[in-house]
């Protein structure tokens, strides 16, 4: 479980986040939705200590990271995978190399062990094939998987994902997005996903964050969001006419 | 803009203190080493031995050419040679060059990984980035005082060939002003020079390229910037050390 309290980040003149308090919680898809320039990637980069929030504090399963020694908080990250919305996979290093790296640098295991870990992640988000090739060699959605799987490799207890289905299409997105929840649940993983995609918040949205103009502005599940009647989550959920009749005829039953 | 200039200096001195931090594991920093060698170093031989043979031979040329004085003799083609390429071209000047050939593939090498995120994703994994990527340059350029080495004797050679088969000198003559005088002081003072430049190699482009911003077009500016503050750094060094280690 993952604790905000009261977080605040500002850059120069500008505040970005304004006292965001929420909870992520173990085993569910955890999603930080809103518009662009809420401060949903600030919220993401502060929980992955990439920014040092100005206020408020940030609690892995009771470890606040303020207060961990530098050599904690590098012990910290070990057990955080991340996604990054570009794949973010190393060029020089082919798919298993990539899978492999945190492997190599935080584990004391043998060439054969590593391999066996790395065939069973590759296997598990469906990538047999692909061990020798290149990332400039495969797809954006198999770039996804083996983001994923390199994230999940270490059996991380945290994992993050900055716009997943980014540049996908709705099918892979669908693919993407079934795996993250399923592994969500299989490693029992707190796991935060910011995303723009109201498709994502409809099919794994279990616990939905939705942050306006730097602050919560509502959160709830997947089904409460059809019988919300916040002002702001509905003008920013149901602005395509598409969302707008399935909940229509979500709410006629 | 001074204190831009100074806060930018403190930052990479702070960079250069993180390098030495938390060290990345020996397995994984050997690969890096080994590969570091293979791009900095072996790369670098090809361009580095056709510059050094041609400018050494040029540098005879010019030199029997304003040798008008029939009082003055030859042998100070292989001499004026000699003290050339070891005291300033080979260490200076060919790390100049490196400059724009070493500098721009480190600072566009690392500053394509921060576009893309690669440098966020070692932080987030726990990995001290910095010393991933810029220690594994530092070591390699160990071997940098080589390179200046191979310089130094393809750039003698360059003039010999160009003394001797060009008419302007004998074999002998220039052997012997090549042999004339020697100081091997000189040598020592070329690779403290070389070593010293080795470290502004690898830093600085390793700088420009890990704390850069933006996007691809930010990379090739980053790569100019680097070369420019590595030269400039290079030529004032020179002066600092020529002065430290020859003019007392």
């Amino acid at each position: 479980m993952i604790e905000v309290k009261n977080l605040e980040k500002s850059f120069g003149d500008s505040k970005v986040l304004k006292g965001v308090s929420t909870v992520f919680e173990t085993g569910k898809t955890n999603l930080i939705i809103g518009q662009s320039g809420s401060g949903k990637t600030v919220l993401l980069k502060s929980l992955l200590g990439i920014h040092t929030p100005d206020v408020g504090t940030i609690e892995f399963d009771g470890r606040v990271y303020s207060d961990l020694e530098p050599d904690e908080k590098r012990e910290l990250r070990t057990e955080i995978g991340m996604v990054f919305q570009g794949s973010a996979l190393f060029d020089s290093m082919t798919v298993a190399e990539n899978v492999a790296f945190p492997l190599k640098m935080f584990t004391n295991d043998n060439k054969a062990k590593i391999q066996e870990r790395v065939d069973f992640v590759l296997e598990r988000v469906n990538l047999v094939d692909a061990h020798k090739k290149l990332p400039s060699e495969i797809s954006g959605g198999m770039q996804k998987r083996v983001a994923i799987a390199r994230a999940i490799v270490n059996n991380p207890k945290y994992l993050f994902c900055d716009e997943p289905n980014s540049g996908l299409d709705p099918n892979t997105s669908t693919l993407i997005d079934n795996l993250i929840k399923e592994i969500t649940e299989e490693y029992n993983i707190t796991t935060v996903i910011n995303t723009h995609d109201m498709n994502s918040v409809m099919e794994i949205g279990e616990n939905i964050v939705f942050l306006k103009k730097g602050l919560k502005a509502w959160q709830g599940t997947k089904e409460e969001i059809f019988r919300t009647d916040n002002e702001a989550i509905v003008k920013f959920v149901y602005s395509s006419n598409l969302f707008k009749k399935v909940r229509e005829a979500y709410l006629k039953g | 803009m001074l204190i831009r200039y100074i806060s930018q200096i403190g930052r990479y001195f702070l960079m250069l203190k993180e390098i030495f931090n938390k060290q990345t594991k020996w397995p994984v920093m050997k690969n890096l080493i080994f590969k570091e060698i293979d791009d900095l170093i072996i790369d670098s031989l090809g361009i580095v031995c056709f510059i050094s043979f041609f400018v050494g031979g040029v540098v005879a040329i010019q030199t029997a050419l304003n040798l008008t004085n029939p009082l003055i003799p030859k042998y100070l083609i292989g001499f004026a040679t000699r003290q050339s390429v070891i005291l300033e071209f080979a260490p200076t000047f060919i790390s100049v060059i490196m400059a724009g050939k070493m500098g721009s593939f480190i600072t566009s090498s690392i500053g394509t990984m921060r576009v893309t995120e690669q440098i966020d994703a070692l932080e987030v994994m726990g990995v001290n980035s910095v010393n991933y990527l810029v220690f594994p340059k530092i070591i390699a350029l160990l071997l940098y005082p080589f390179v200046i080495g191979i310089s130094m004797f393809l750039g003698i050679f360059g003039g010999w060939l160009a003394g001797v088969y060009g008419g302007f000198t004998t074999s002998a003559a220039f052997i012997d002003g090549a042999q004339m005088e020697f100081i091997p002081f000189h040598i020592v003072y070329a690779f403290i020079k070389t070593l010293i430049f080795a470290m502004l190699l690898a830093t600085i482009p390793s700088f420009h390229g890990y704390y850069m911003k933006g996007g691809a077009l930010e990379v090739g500016k980053a790569s100019t910037v680097a070369f420019v503050w590595t030269s400039v750094s290079i030529i004032l060094f020179n002066y600092i050390l020529t002065q430290l280690l020859l003019g007392s």
